[in-house]
């Protein structure tokens, strides 16, 4: 029951590769390092969404994580150097793979002064990672017990193995504790604490103006000595993008992340010396903007269609004129941000219409009399402005080769309805986040058997009984490296059957007022405790 | 023994008998108006957090009564709402009442200071542009009414922000009050006028054109009529003229149209409201809309239905008061 040197070298290379993506925000960052600390203060940040549930270890989401990530603490934690301690210090996997053994941190209280122990660990995972946290409850569901030998050590057991890679990165997101004395005997999911948060971390939730904001208050009894800088932190909810960029304009926030104003005006603020805006600290965030299709259409049941469909997309073209230049093209379902087990070792389509063209008409779909080959219905994801465009061009591209493309706009649960559920539609694109690692994430866009009508999973109507077979063997394979193979065979296959088109890798933008201090200065960021962060006053 | 009232209070007693079916074909309908759009408050959920697994989201559904028939679902809505209980909130995970309770103040004070701000300015534009027909005054007032009736509401919002927020630095940009800052007595009050300057001024602006150019219209037609010409000959000076022989009856169809504009000004401050993240109905519809909370949206609908009904009835009654010929009956 060791962390053998082996996983730990791979962790720490997996670190490097995050720790390069981030290295424009280490050059931005250096200068603060000296400027000298001011503590105090009050940073305001701005949310597109109002959040209705404040605890992340009901909701994985990271709009939850964006407020709550202050307040309640994960077990682990990712840094540009690698995973790292917060409330759990160790962590060991033993050779079989069905228990992996935490060393809790001591010294630990809950913000109502309980201590800190493995029943809250025990409890948190049983009851809520186990059973309600979307994501977990599929990561979990070979979890048994934890056993508690003492307060401070946590033993995880599994019916299957768990490779620790897996556990290890899901923790980020997925381990958040509750305190189990405020939420043992209680309906979990009508629980007073799960709007009004009790957690380990540097800011104590304060209140919750619906509508209007969150508030936080510096922890005095935080384990980390010296810290927080900051005195509260307020998260103001503002819809309307354009308001936003006034409210930062004006000084009113300090921070928007998640592309929170328009593209537009992240141009603008780009040339605007009071901000630095960026996509550093997003690499934890990285999503793909998509092209799925529905395979229940013969026509793109055809793999030789899908192709042809990729070969008609200017990537570049797109990168540059929708996300401004921010994002790379996709290179399958794992993106380059995802360390060991990415590769761009795998086929590619080059722009290239007359090769479309040409594969088309070798498909059986030649030109017909109304100037089309066949005519598609897609629907647009309604998240993000970019998701919008790039619906826009996708049309535009394949009308190029002969494709027609009808738009069908919808709002949210429209589009999960449309796709998810009813399946109808041909094409949609929307954008899928990855979670530092793929069996927490986007394998569920490509295994077949996802419960019927479950968002963001193969609702595709797709079926490879070999990828079934690569997929559930990559997520119980406890050599790191020997994973890291199968994955990037997945990758190569996803490329060559295009299941789904990953078309563009894309981080997160944040426009940032220059008088915040110590931020996006882990791979993420938004969704981490800001215990160093401060303001300049 | 006969009950004798007085005539207001069995108008009232008629017009309250009357207002509960419209309430409730309201009800039934905006329900079934909204079980038509696709989708419902767990997939808008669902959306927000990025993903669940079915198992989740039938829980969910379960736990919130989505599964069950759409007819099961509006009687038992409507069995509740017969005793004011607007159910739960699954998106605020409060009572209805209570999210409800909490922004219908900011609402009100919007439209009640836009609403007076927009019908005493338009009313006395409206009058001295009527009573200088054709001059480059009328011109100038006429000019801007329109431009600001033609101006979209988050045009005028945006550029508001743009010139008093962002470029001044006066006016704070959106918001009921300075957060963190923990005013208290008069220092509160004075913050929360200052947030409301922009959101009332971008709403009466707009709504102000509607009452200039009907009381221009108006004065200018009473002003042409008989009596008007007969008190002036018989020597009423003509700013006694103005205020007691055209004003009273130029202002009849003002006010019909103040009590008709109410429900309007409703939907106008859903725009203003979500631009200038004012924590009032609006913005809550519109959310609530986006979320498919159905219970809020329908708490909503109920309490905008009400108000509409009881300013409509106001409304009669000041008509009544202007108009002498018209009783109550």
């Amino acid at each position: 029951m060791t962390f053998t040197m082996k996983q730990a070298g791979t962790m720490k290379q997996a670190g490097l590769a995050l720790a390069m993506t981030g290295a424009l925000s280490s050059v931005a960052f250096a200068a603060h390092a000296e400027e000298e600390v001011q503590k105090g203060g009050t940073a305001v940040i701005h949310m597109i969404s109002e959040q209705r549930i404040l605890n992340p270890g009901l909701r994985a989401s990271t709009g939850v994580y964006n407020i709550t990530g202050k307040i309640m603490e994960p077990l682990i934690d990712k840094s540009y150097e690698g995973y790292e301690p917060v409330l759990a210090t160790e962590w060991s996997g033993s050779d079989d793979g069905l228990t992996i053994t935490l060393k809790l941190r001591e010294g630990v209280r809950w913000h109502d002064g309980v201590d800190f122990t493995c029943d809250d660990v025990a409890f948190s995972a049983m009851e809520l990672w186990k059973k309600l946290l979307n994501y977990s409850s599929a990561l979990q569901a070979n979890l048994e017990s934890v056993d508690c030998p003492d307060p401070h050590t946590a033993v995880f057991n599994y019916s299957k193995p768990m490779p620790l890679e897996l556990f290890v990165a899901a923790m980020p997101d997925l381990g958040h504790p509750v305190p189990k004395h405020l939420f043992e005997g209680t309906d979990i999911l009508k629980n007073e604490y799960n709007t009004a948060p009790v957690g380990t971390g540097p800011f104590k939730f304060v209140e919750y103006e619906r509508g209007q904001y969150v508030m936080a208050e510096k922890n005095e009894d935080y384990w980390r000595e010296g810290y927080p800088y900051l005195d509260r932190i307020v998260w103001r909810f503002i819809k309307d993008k354009s308001a936003a960029a006034a409210a930062l304009e004006a000084g009113e926030v300090q921070e928007s992340g998640f592309i929170g104003v328009s593209m537009a005006d992240v141009e603008r603020f780009s040339q605007d010396d009071r901000f630095e805006v960026g996509t550093m600290g997003y690499e934890n965030n990285v999503a793909h903007s998509t092209v799925e299709f529905n395979h229940r259409n013969p026509i793109l049941a055809d793999r030789k269609v899908r192709q042809a469909m990729y070969h008609g997309l200017d990537i570049d073209y797109a990168i540059k004129t929708i996300m401004h230049g921010y994002a790379k093209p996709g290179r399958g379902p794992i993106p380059s941000a995802g360390g060991i087990n990415y590769t761009d070792d795998v086929p590619i389509y080059d722009y290239d219409p007359e090769l479309a063209k040409q594969m088309l008409d070798e498909a059986g779909y030649p030109v017909l009399e109304d100037g089309y080959r066949f005519h598609l219905r897609h629907r647009p994801a309604p998240w993000g402005e970019y998701t919008q465009l790039w619906a826009e061009y996708y049309a535009q591209a394949m009308k190029e080769i002969g494709i027609d493309v009808e738009i069908l706009t919808n709002d949210a649960p429209g589009f999960l309805n449309g796709v998810y559920r009813d399946h109808d539609f041909d094409t949609a694109n929307g954008w899928h986040q990855f979670r530092s690692d793929p069996a927490v994430s986007t394998m569920v866009w490509l295994r077949s058997g996802q419960p019927e009508g479950t968002p963001w999973t193969n609702q595709f109507g797709w079926k490879d009984e070999e990828m079934d077979a690569m997929i559930d063997a990559a997520a119980s394979e406890l050599d790191v490296e020997k994973r890291a193979a199968m994955y990037h065979e997945i990758q190569a296959r996803e490329m060559e059957e295009l299941p789904v088109i990953f078309a563009i890798e894309h981080p997160f933008i944040s426009v940032t007022s220059k008088k915040l201090h110590n931020h996006h200065n882990t791979p993420r960021w938004n969704s981490s405790s800001w215990y160093d962060l401060w303001l300049e006053q | 023994m006969t009950l004798h009232m007085p005539p207001i209070l069995t108008y009232a007693l008629r017009r309250l008998v009357q207002a509960i079916p419209v309430v409730i074909l309201i009800m039934i309908g905006t329900f079934l108006l909204l079980k038509l759009a696709p989708g419902d408050t767990v997939d808008a959920l669902v959306g927000d957090m990025g993903g669940a697994d079915a198992a989740f989201i039938a829980r969910l559904r379960a736990e919130y009564g989505l599964d069950q028939p759409i007819w099961v679902q509006l009687w038992r809505y409507m069995v509740k709402l017969a005793s004011f209980d607007f159910g739960w909130s699954f998106v605020y995970e409060q009572p209805v009442a209570t999210v409800l309770m909490d922004r219908v103040g900011t609402t009100l004070m919007l439209m009640a200071a836009s609403l007076s701000i927009a019908f005493t300015a338009g009313i006395v534009l409206g009058a001295i542009a009527a009573r200088r027909a054709y001059s480059a005054t009328d011109n100038l007032i006429s000019i801007l009414g329109l431009v600001f009736y033609a101006t979209p509401s988050f045009f005028l919002s945006l550029m508001l922000m743009l010139v008093f927020s962002v470029k001044l630095g006066w006016l704070p940009v959106g918001g009921i009050k300075t957060i963190a800052a923990f005013y208290t007595g008069w220092d509160h009050v004075w913050d929360v006028v200052r947030h409301l300057i922009m959101p009332t001024t971008a709403l009466s602006l707009i709504y102000l054109a509607f009452y200039l150019r009907l009381m221009r219209a108006s004065v200018m037609e009473v002003a042409d009529l008989d009596y008007v010409r007969t008190a002036r000959a018989k020597g009423a000076r003509e700013g006694r003229l103005m205020t007691h022989h055209i004003m009273r009856n130029a202002l009849l169809p003002v006010v019909t149209l103040l009590g008709l504009q109410f429900s309007t000004v409703l939907g106008g401050s859903i725009v203003v409201e979500t631009i200038f993240t004012l924590p009032g109905l609006g913005q809550l519809a519109y959310q609530s809309v986006v979320q498919r909370d159905m219970n809020t949206l329908m708490g909503i609908i109920f309490l905008c239905a009400i108000i509409v009904v009881v300013v409509n009835f106001l409304t009669d009654l000041l008509y009544a008061r202007l108009d002498s010929r018209i009783e109550l009956a």
